[in-house]
């Protein structure tokens, strides 16, 4: 475990009498893509909120950057960690650029207002994610690809160590989910950890370093793609049965037989 | 680009309906003897008409309507909704009712600032219950909904006291007051709200960056690094403070805080946070504009301001919750 590192040790969490996390833990370090995977309602959002210290667990202990998380402050949370929540509509139609340069928040930037690091970041962040052509555009143009990218900019914008991404590729065709995946493996390479709450098995076996397994807020196993990515742990998870095929390297899970 | 020209563009403006509001009026002024009224070397009618009547009306006229754009915009930040604002949302309304209790049990006659500081109370009360009420619900309809409950209970007190009014005098007082006017306002009127708009007006410009970030959903703005929490109390604060004081100083005039930001907002690329100044300035332009017509008129009793701001600004509500309506 690094100092850069987000940690979290059997923690539990209960809200009006409802058990959302029980005993769950989860480990995060630069340079790896760990994949949470695990039905709805399985407790993948509540396990990344007390990660980062949005909702503090009843039991157990969280660090991030080597600190308690709940308490950080909201800015020292962002450069230490950039936080994609599942996408919503925006509120108003702001232009792109302007989405991304929100990625510079925490180190005091509004998007009529950057500095000179500010401006090189949101400039990287928009070539990185081929958006240079878009910058100018008002967000309820894009197409739900081409917003995803934009999120994922921001996220880049932001340049903190660790990205936490909460289903990034949700209600995208295969070719813009492969796109995203790709900007986030191509954070990963560049020394960045990435977090990402994924439902589809193909693509985690595709992309992952490793692989969490999470069901009834229990964190259920974790551990590499050929280990884990089994008929025995997709049962166990989601309660279906599938069949694992292995080719030329490839895994690929074949659900409902 | 010509976002940069909006704020002078807004200013000139602002300047030229000055000059207009001062000239314009019952009593015929040639602008050569405005000017010199106007530099304060005029002759002693003159002087009392500008400085006494127009100019101090003219200048409430910018200074409310200013407070109301600015905490229109920020509210319409703050909940994510173009249709906040404080008449719709009953912050005006309640503002009114402190305001008219101090006003009517004497409080105001006591100590010298009982009437904005109830008015500020007044509009506090409603812009917390309001964000309080916020994000419990995802749903825009239910927050209108409890402006409207806010606005009818504020209603309904008015009403019982209008009922108990000792005289047809104190009546007509309180009917000014719902309804809004800068008529009789003095500069004294002006340099008690004065202090209180700019505090306020201080705190929404202040806070304005986080309301570009809460256009992600709340969770993403806490996740770029703002504290919610923190946000919202400044914007509660700061848009009670302002929409307090500019009821203080002209009576509950609605739907201004809608127009203008409205407008605004496809110059400046949608963001929240640019649509503040320009909101306010535009919107105390119109105010001014309006008030200019509602005194030239002709008829034995003026129209109040605050009627004429509401049919301008009541058929552009409706057209916006129409759109969004279509769009969801």
């Amino acid at each position: 475990m690094s100092e850069a590192g987000l940690n979290v040790i059997e923690a539990s969490l209960s809200i009006k009498g409802a058990s959302l996390l029980s005993q769950a833990s989860l480990a995060l370090n630069p340079g790896e893509l760990v994949i949470l995977l695990g039905p709805n309602g399985a407790g993948k959002t509540s396990l990344l909120r007390v990660a980062l210290g949005l909702a503090r667990a009843d039991g157990g202990t969280a660090t991030l950057a080597g600190r308690d998380p709940g308490a950080l402050t909201p800015t020292e949370r962002a450069r230490a960690v950039t936080y994609l929540p599942q996408m919503r509509d925006l509120a108003w139609p702001i232009r792109v650029r302007d989405v991304v340069a929100l990625g510079r928040f925490a180190y005091g930037a509004a998007p009529a207002r950057l500095a000179e690091a500010d401006t090189i970041a949101v400039a990287h962040a928009l070539a990185a994610c081929d958006l240079l052509a878009l910058a100018n555009r008002a967000t309820d143009t894009l197409s739900g690809g081409e917003l995803a990218r934009v999120h994922i900019a921001r996220a880049l914008a932001s340049q903190a160590p660790l990205m936490v991404a909460d289903e990034p590729v949700a209600s995208l065709d295969p070719r813009h989910q492969h796109q995203v995946m790709r900007l986030i493996r191509a954070f990963v390479d560049r020394g960045g950890g990435a977090l990402v709450v994924l439902h589809d098995l193909d693509l985690a076996a595709l992309f992952a370093d490793r692989l969490v397994w999470m069901s009834e807020g229990r964190t259920l196993a974790s551990g590499s793609v050929a280990e884990t990515m089994t008929p025995h742990w997709v049962e166990a998870v989601y309660g279906i049965q599938a069949t694992v095929t292995r080719s030329d390297g490839a895994i690929r899970v074949l659900v409902g037989r | 680009m010509r976002a940069r020209w909006l704020i002078p563009g807004l200013v000139v403006g602002i300047l030229v309906a000055l000059v207009v509001a001062c000239l314009l009026g019952s009593v015929p002024l040639p602008p050569a003897r405005m000017a010199t009224a106007l530099l304060g070397m005029g002759e002693p009618g003159d002087m009392l008409v500008v400085w006494q009547v127009r100019l101090p009306r003219a200048l409430a006229a910018l200074v409310a309507g200013g407070a109301l754009g600015l905490s229109g915009a920020a509210l319409q930040g703050l909940l994510r909704n173009p249709l906040a604002e404080p008449g719709v949302l009953g912050v005006s309304a309640m503002s009114a009712l402190f305001a008219t209790v101090a006003l009517f049990y004497g409080l105001a006659a006591v100590i010298p600032f009982a009437l904005p500081l109830a008015a500020i109370a007044g509009a506090l009360a409603a812009t917390a219950i309001i964000a309080w009420a916020a994000p419990r619900s995802r749903s825009v309809v239910t927050l209108i909904l409890v402006g409207v409950g806010i606005s009818s209970f504020s209603g309904a007190i008015m009403a019982l006291l209008m009922n108990l009014a000792p005289n047809p005098f104190t009546l007509a007082d309180m009917v000014t007051w719902m309804m809004g006017s800068v008529a009789n306002r003095s500069l004294d009127d002006l340099a008690l709200s004065a202090p209180f708009i700019a505090a306020g007006a201080a705190l929404l410009i202040a806070a304005r960056r986080g309301l570009t970030a809460l256009a992600l959903g709340e969770e993403a703005a806490a996740g770029v690094g703002l504290d919610v929490a923190r946000q919202r109390m400044l914007v509660v604060l700061g848009a009670g403070l302002a929409t307090g004081s500019a009821v203080a100083l002209a009576g509950a005039i609605g739907f201004v805080g809608i127009v203008a930001p409205h407008l605004v907002r496809p110059w400046v690329g949608h963001d929240p946070a640019r649509v503040l100044v320009p909101s306010a300035l535009l919107s105390g332009l119109i105010l001014i504009l309006a008030d200019i017509t509602v005194r030239i008129i002709p008829g034995d009793t003026e129209l109040k301001l605050g009627v004429v701001a509401a049919l301008i600004g009541a058929p552009v509500f409706v057209m916006i919750a129409i759109r969004r309506g279509a769009v969801r």
